[in-house]
């Protein structure tokens, strides 16, 4: 009864607040869609070669529409000439000698020059190697053909090849097709922390201003147990969170149609459970604030460094002290299910134990927080 | 039984800090079925942590605190108990009628006489009017009002009112005090802090509070005769000097 009092306040109050919601439904599908549309158009690179001394060859090879070259008929001070020119790399030849300077202001371009001139120059090297090939196939036929002149009532026992094979490649993919992009694998913890990071604040500030605006006190003079508060608020709040997590893997799903190997539903379950815990743990933060100020402090302290742990950045490769400290995050159990399901299909049981520690996080911080509520009223 | 018990016996409290700085200092106070106690004081001197202690949401360091006969803290008293708080503490986003309702619930109003105890307190306090109204919308005096009006909603049998009559104009401190004695009358027990002096002579019985410490006590018209003056104000200030001598001799 009580409880639902609760549940009914503060559905009132979030209906009167506009800008909360859109905070909470639109805002995330906002940046989500922006993320898509950065993250998944594959980036063309656009470079800009200064070349001295380059020989045609390999100018040939070089070219293509992303890599412009601007011949030089010196390389005196080449830093001014890059900076003056705009040029992401040198390339100078001397002899059998390759020079290159790059700008490496920008990563991505100086990897694409490395292997566009490696490749150019496998290119030469192959094309060099068939005309070798290609002279000496033509010696062998000639050669062929007078000893077919030789032995002409007799048919060559053997044949011997005349071309070389060809190779083809055709790649297959185990999970998803090639088509993926960086999005889709930074999608599912971004989903994860979207949800986290929107109910986490929402909570922690509701509960704060319920303090701060002496409501708590007021609340706390009537028989309403310290417990009720607290499902009160996970409830009441909770509502939201859960539309929330519905809006954005159905938008993920349908608008932006990510690769969904798995099912969806687990991909909700899952991220109900981390807005569960977002809910407790905002609750919990809150009681550490004095104003909202204090309230946004905790998010460098305790939402961006989940960011990092939830599977972004693969875990795997983290120095051993640090998939420790992965294994403490919520997020980092939240991201690497939903990467499983989303991208590799897992099922239920697979990631069942994962689910189980989520759960964990939020009965602990629940319990935590009806602990905490002791402070302001002893019974 | 616990309803014939004294509705609020305070026995040598004390509190100080988590800092050592004391903040109540053996406070000891009764309060009688049907009887207004006033506590007086300036501000800091420790009524509201009295007021808090009472209710059992403060911890007290020494003594102890009984309401109906129940110790505190007690949580299911708090049905019986119609706190108003200093600052008002209120729902902004909701109408003055969903804060009612809502407090009305908590305080296990029944249904059906939830809408009949919503219009009552409301007239009370000159609110029935504007129910409908934000409270954001609200003036001071009216979250004012509102907060007494919370106070009144399950009809308590003990009315905890801390300043009910900050920032309220005379004519609607005329008539909460009307209320008030209404509820006095229907044998309702009440206990407020003030330092409006015009409220102090209204109440039944007072108590001067100052640095932590009772430092006299007794009906209006005793303290007046004690110090020897005409007013309320003159034996507060007549009895802080008093302290004042006190401290410097000791």
């Amino acid at each position: 009864m009580r409880i639902i009092a609760l549940v009914n306040r503060i559905l009132k109050q979030m209906r009167r607040s506009p800008r909360t919601i859109i905070l909470m439904f639109v805002a995330p599908l906002f940046i989500l869609t922006l993320m898509y549309l950065l993250l998944s158009t594959n980036n063309t690179v656009k470079t800009r070669v200064g070349i001295y001394q380059v020989n045609d060859t390999i100018v040939t090879n070089l070219k293509s529409n992303k890599l412009t070259l601007k011949s030089f008929n010196n390389k005196n001070k080449l830093q001014a000439k890059m900076k003056q020119h705009d040029l992401d790399a040198f390339i100078t030849v001397s002899g059998k000698k390759i020079d290159v300077t790059y700008q490496n202001s920008d990563l991505s371009k100086t990897a694409y020059v490395k292997n566009t001139l490696r490749a150019g120059l496998m290119k030469m090297n192959t094309k060099a190697l068939i005309n070798v090939t290609k002279a000496q196939r033509d010696v062998i036929t000639r050669q062929q053909q007078a000893l077919l002149v030789l032995t002409k009532q007799q048919p060559p026992a053997q044949k011997v090849p005349s071309k070389p094979t060809n190779y083809q490649i055709s790649n297959h993919y185990l999970y998803s097709n090639g088509s993926a992009t960086f999005f889709d694998q930074a999608l599912p913890a971004l989903i994860a922390f979207f949800v986290f990071f929107f109910v986490f604040l929402i909570s922690g500030i509701s509960l704060l201003s319920e303090r701060t605006s002496g409501t708590l006190s007021r609340l706390l003079a009537t028989p309403i147990k310290r417990n009720e508060i607290i499902y009160g608020y996970l409830c009441g709040y909770g509502i939201f969170a859960v539309i929330q997590t519905f809006i954005i893997v159905f938008f993920t799903v349908y608008i932006l149609k990510i690769q969904l190997v798995g099912s969806i539903w687990l991909v909700l379950l899952t991220n109900i459970l981390v807005a569960l815990i977002a809910l407790a743990m905002g609750i919990f933060a809150s009681t550490f604030a004095q104003n909202e100020f204090q309230m946004m402090q905790f998010i460098p302290l305790l939402v961006i460094p989940q960011v990092f742990f939830s599977g972004l950045i693969p875990i795997d490769g983290m120095a051993h002290w640090l998939q420790a400290i992965a294994h403490i995050m919520p997020l980092y159990y939240a991201g690497t299910s939903l990467q499983n399901v989303i991208t590799k299909g897992y099922t239920f049981s697979d990631i069942g134990l994962n689910l189980l520690i989520l759960l964990g996080f939020a009965i602990l911080f629940i319990w935590l927080n009806i602990r905490g509520m002791r402070r302001f009223r002893k019974v | 039984m616990s309803s014939t018990a004294e509705p609020i016996i305070v026995k040598q409290v004390a509190k100080s800090y988590t800092s050592g700085q004391p903040v109540l200092k053996n406070i000891s106070l009764t309060l009688h079925p049907g009887e207004i106690l006033g506590l007086i004081g300036p501000s800091g001197a420790g009524k509201t942590t009295l007021i808090k202690a009472i209710l059992g949401m403060e911890a007290i360091d020494r003594g102890e605190i009984k309401i109906f006969g129940t110790t505190m803290p007690n949580r299911k008293i708090m049905a019986r108990i119609g706190y108003m708080a200093q600052s008002d503490a209120l729902y902004e986003e909701l109408t003055a009628r969903e804060n009612l309702q809502f407090f009305g619930q908590l305080m296990a109003v029944p249904k059906n006489q939830l809408e009949q105890a919503i219009q009552h307190a409301s007239a009370v306090v000159n609110l029935d009017h504007v129910l409908d109204r934000r409270v954001s919308a609200y003036s001071g005096g009216m979250k004012r009002r509102l907060s007494v009006a919370i106070a009144l909603i399950q009809s308590p049998d003990l009315l905890i009112l801390d300043e009910p009559t900050v920032g309220i104009d005379p004519e609607l401190r005329e008539q909460i005090w009307q209320e008030l004695e209404a509820q006095k009358k229907a044998a309702k027990s009440i206990i407020i802090t003030t330092h409006v002096m015009a409220d102090a002579e209204q109440c039944d019985y007072l108590m001067l509070i100052r640095n932590g410490l009772a430092i006299t006590q007794g009906t209006p018209a005793a303290l007046k005769r004690q110090f020897d003056v005409t007013t309320i104000d003159d034996v507060f200030l007549k009895a802080g000097r008093l302290q004042d001598a006190n401290n410097r001799v000791g």
